[in-house]
C-alpha cells in the first residue's frame, strides 16, 4: 500500500454542514496534489466496492452506478485539494456518487422508466433519507450488505463463468476493460463485448440485486468463491505470457477472499478459500527462480516461504475443515505442504487421505490427478503412475498439460528415461506460458542423455 | 412483475414411443405444476403444447421448406408464459416444470418502448 492513511481531516466526513463538492472555493487547506491523487488511488483500492455497491442500489442499474462511481473519483481529486482530505474516503466517495445518481435518475425520470433496470427486491432502507446522513450506521451494515449483493449478482449462475469473472473484476474490483482484457490474454473489444453482454442480460432477463436466500446459499456461494479461486489461479500461472506469476490478479484475489471472510464470517468455505489462497501465495517468492524458471515444489527454499502468511491461513484451517467442504480441504493440504520442513519430510499419507476426502465432494479428474502424485510420494512412482495410467484413460484430461507433466515426472523418477521423454514432449505441445515451457524443456533435455 | 417465457425443449421421440400411462403422467405433472406456480407467487398467462416437429413448416425468404428450423433431437415442444418478480423467481418455477425427456430454456420477454 503506497497511500498514506488520510489523516484525521474534520474535511467533510460530519454528518451536517459540509456537502462534497460545495466547500467554499479558495479555502486553501494547502493539501499537496501528489498527496491527493495517492489517496484518491488509494481509495479507488480499498473502496471501490464499497462505494459502487451502494451507488447501485440507489441508481438501480449499473452503468449508471458506474458512471457516477467514476464521476466521484474524478470530483474527488478537485474537492479534495481544496478541501483537504476526507476523514472517510468511502463515505466521501458514496455520497457524492449517489447524489449524482439521484439525480440522474430525476433527470430522465421519463426515459429511465421505460428501460428495464436493476431489480431491488426489497424496498431499499435509506435512499430517501439525505445522503451525508448516517453513514456511519451505513457503513456498518447496510452497505456491507450491498458489496455482498453486488458479487453475488456478478457471480450469478445465469451467467457464463467468463462473465461472471469478467463482471467481478469489473464492477467489484473496478478494474477498467483493458485491464481485464490484459489479465485475460483477450481482445478489448472481445472483453467490452462480454461485459456488456453480462450487464445486458442482468437487467433484461432481471437477475436481481440481492443476496440469495438460506436454502441457495450454498450453491450460489460456491459460484462466488470459485470466481475468486479461479483469478487466483489464473495469476498464480498466468495462462500465456512470460511471467509465471500475474501480481495485480493474485493480489484482487487476495483482496476479495479477506472482503468475503469479513462480510460472511460464519461461512466455512470462505475461511477455507482465503486460507488456500494465503498458503499458496505464501510461496509466491520461491515458485521462480532469479531468470524466472519455474522451481518445484521440491526444489524451493523453504526459508523465503512467508510464514506470517503461513501462520495466518493455517489458523484458518481447522475451523474452516469442520464444513468439510473442497475449499477446506485444499486449503488443509497446502497447510501440510506449507508447514513440513522438506519435501520428503511432508505427511504424504496424510495428504492422500485428504486427496481421498476431497474427491468425495469434488469429483474432478484434476483432483485424482494431484491424489495420484501424493500417492506416488506415498507408497512410490509406481502406484502413482497406475493412477495417472487410469485417468490417461479415462479421457478427460486430454488436454490437460500437468497430466503428462506429472506422468513424465514419475517416469523420469524410475529411470524410465526413453518414456518419461515422450511425456515431457507430449506436456510441451500443451503448454503456452513460457517459464513453464522453459522447464519442461530442460527436463526433456535432462532425460534425453544429455549427461547431467 | 415481469414476463418469461418456459421454452419446453424435450426429446419428441421419447413422446412418440411413450405409453398412455406416461401420457397420462405427464398431464398431471402439468396440472400439479399450475398450482405449483401460484403457490409460488407466479402466474401462468398461457401454456400450450406443439405438434412435433414432423409437422413444422420453415419459410426463409420466400422459401417454404418441410420440417423444423434447425433439427435437434431436443425440439420445443410446448411453452408457458409466466409471470415472476425477477429472474431467481422465474428459475425457481421453471425448475419445477415437467421435462422428463429433456429440459426448459427460461427467455425474458422483450419490452418495447
Amino acid at each position: 500500500m503506497s497511500g498514506s492513511p488520510p489523516p484525521g481531516e474534520p474535511g467533510c466526513g460530519g454528518g451536517t454542514g459540509a456537502e462534497p463538492g460545495e466547500a467554499g472555493a479558495g479555502a486553501g487547506t494547502g493539501v499537496q496534489p501528489g498527496t491527493v491523487s495517492a489517496a484518491v488511488a488509494d481509495a479507488h483500492r480499498r473502496e471501490w466496492a464499497f462505494v459502487l455497491a451502494a451507488t447501485a442500489r440507489v441508481a438501480g442499474d449499473l452503468d449508471l452506478a458506474e458512471e457516477c462511481v467514476q464521476d466521484a473519483y474524478a470530483a474527488a481529486l478537485t474537492a479534495w485539494t481544496r478541501q483537504g482530505l476526507p476523514r472517510n474516503p468511502g463515505a466521501w466517495l458514496t455520497t457524492t456518487a449517489r447524489r449524482r445518481a439521484i439525480d440522474a435518475k430525476r433527470r430522465d425520470a421519463v426515459l429511465r422508466a421505460k428501460l428495464p433496470l436493476l431489480i431491488e427486491p426489497d424496498p431499499p432502507a435509506s435512499v430517501s433519507a439525505p445522503p451525508g446522513t448516517g453513514e456511519a450506521a451505513e457503513r456498518g451494515e447496510v452497505i456491507a450488505d450491498d458489496r455482498l449483493r453486488l458479487i453475488f449478482t456478478c457471480c450469478h449462475p445465469a451467467l457464463a463463468r467468463e462473465a461472471q469473472v469478467a463482471l467481478t473484476l469489473r464492477l467489484v474490483c473496478g478494474l477498467t476493460t483493458v485491464e481485464i482484457a490484459q489479465a485475460f490474454l483477450v481482445s478489448e473489444p472481445t472483453m467490452a463485448a462480454r461485459v456488456t453482454r453480462a450487464k445486458k442480460k442482468i437487467s433484461a432477463a432481471r437477475i436481481a440485486y440481492r443476496v440469495p436466500d438460506p436454502a441457495e446459499l450454498p450453491d450460489r456461494l460456491d459460484a462466488v468463491l470459485t470466481v475468486v479461486h479461479l483469478l487466483y489461479t489464473t495469476g498464480h500461472t498466468a495462462p500465456g505470457g512470460e511471467n509465471l506469476v500475474r501480481a495485480d490478479l493474485v493480489d484482487r484475489a487476495i483482496g476479495l477472499a479477506r472482503m468475503l471472510r469479513t462480510l460472511m464470517p460464519d461461512e466455512r468455505e470462505v475461511a477455507g478459500l482465503l486460507a488456500l489462497i494465503l498458503l499458496t501465495d505464501a510461496r509466491r517468492a520461491t515458485r521462480a527462480d532469479a531468470q524466472g524458471r519455474v522451481l518445484l515444489l521440491e526444489e524451493q527454499d523453504r526459508s523465503q516461504w512467508d510464514r506470517a502468511v503461513i501462520a495466518e491461513g493455517a489458523a484458518l484451517v481447522p475451523w474452516a475443515l469442520r464444513g468439510a467442504g473442497r475449499f477446506a480441504l485444499q486449503a488443509a493440504i497446502a497447510a501440510l505442504h506449507a508447514e513440513a520442513p522438506s519435501y520428503a519430510q511432508t505427511d504424504w499419507p496424510q495428504i492422500v487421505a485428504l486427496y481421498d476426502a476431497l474427491l468425495r465432494v469434488w469429483s474432478s479428474p484434476v483432483v485424482a490427478l494431484n491424489r495420484a502424485v501424493a500417492l506416488a510420494m506415498a507408497h512410490g512412482p509406481a502406484v502413482g503412475l497406475a493412477q495417472i495410467g487410469e485417468l490417461e484413460a479415462d479421457g478427460r484430461l486430454g488436454a490437460y498439460r500437468y497430466l503428462p507433466a506429472a506422468k513424465a515426472d514419475l517416469l523420469r523418477r524410475l529411470g524410465q528415461r526413453e518414456a518419461a521423454a515422450q511425456a515431457y514432449r507430449a506436456a510441451l505441445a500443451l503448454t503456452d506460458n513460457a517459464a513453464e515451457r522453459e522447464f519442461l524443456a530442460r527436463r526433456l533435455t535432462e532425460v534425453t542423455g544429455t549427461p547431467s | 412483475m415481469a414476463e418469461y417465457m418456459i421454452l419446453i425443449c424435450e426429446d419428441e421421440g421419447a413422446y412418440a414411443t411413450a405409453t398412455p400411462d406416461v401420457f397420462q403422467q405427464v398431464m398431471e405433472a402439468h396440472n400439479r405444476f399450475a398450482g405449483q406456480v401460484t403457490e409460488k407467487g407466479g402466474k401462468i398467462v398461457e401454456g400450450r403444447a406443439l405438434q412435433p416437429t414432423s409437422t413444422a413448416t420453415s419459410i426463409r425468404g420466400d422459401v417454404v421448406t418441410d420440417g423444423p428450423f434447425i433439427e435437434t433431437k431436443e425440439a420445443v415442444g410446448g411453452y408457458y408464459l409466466i409471470e415472476a418478480r425477477d429472474l431467481d423467481h422465474a428459475l425457481d418455477i421453471a425448475k419445477l416444470c415437467p421435462a422428463r425427456f429433456g429440459g426448459v430454456e427460461v427467455r425474458p420477454i422483450r419490452v418495447f418502448g
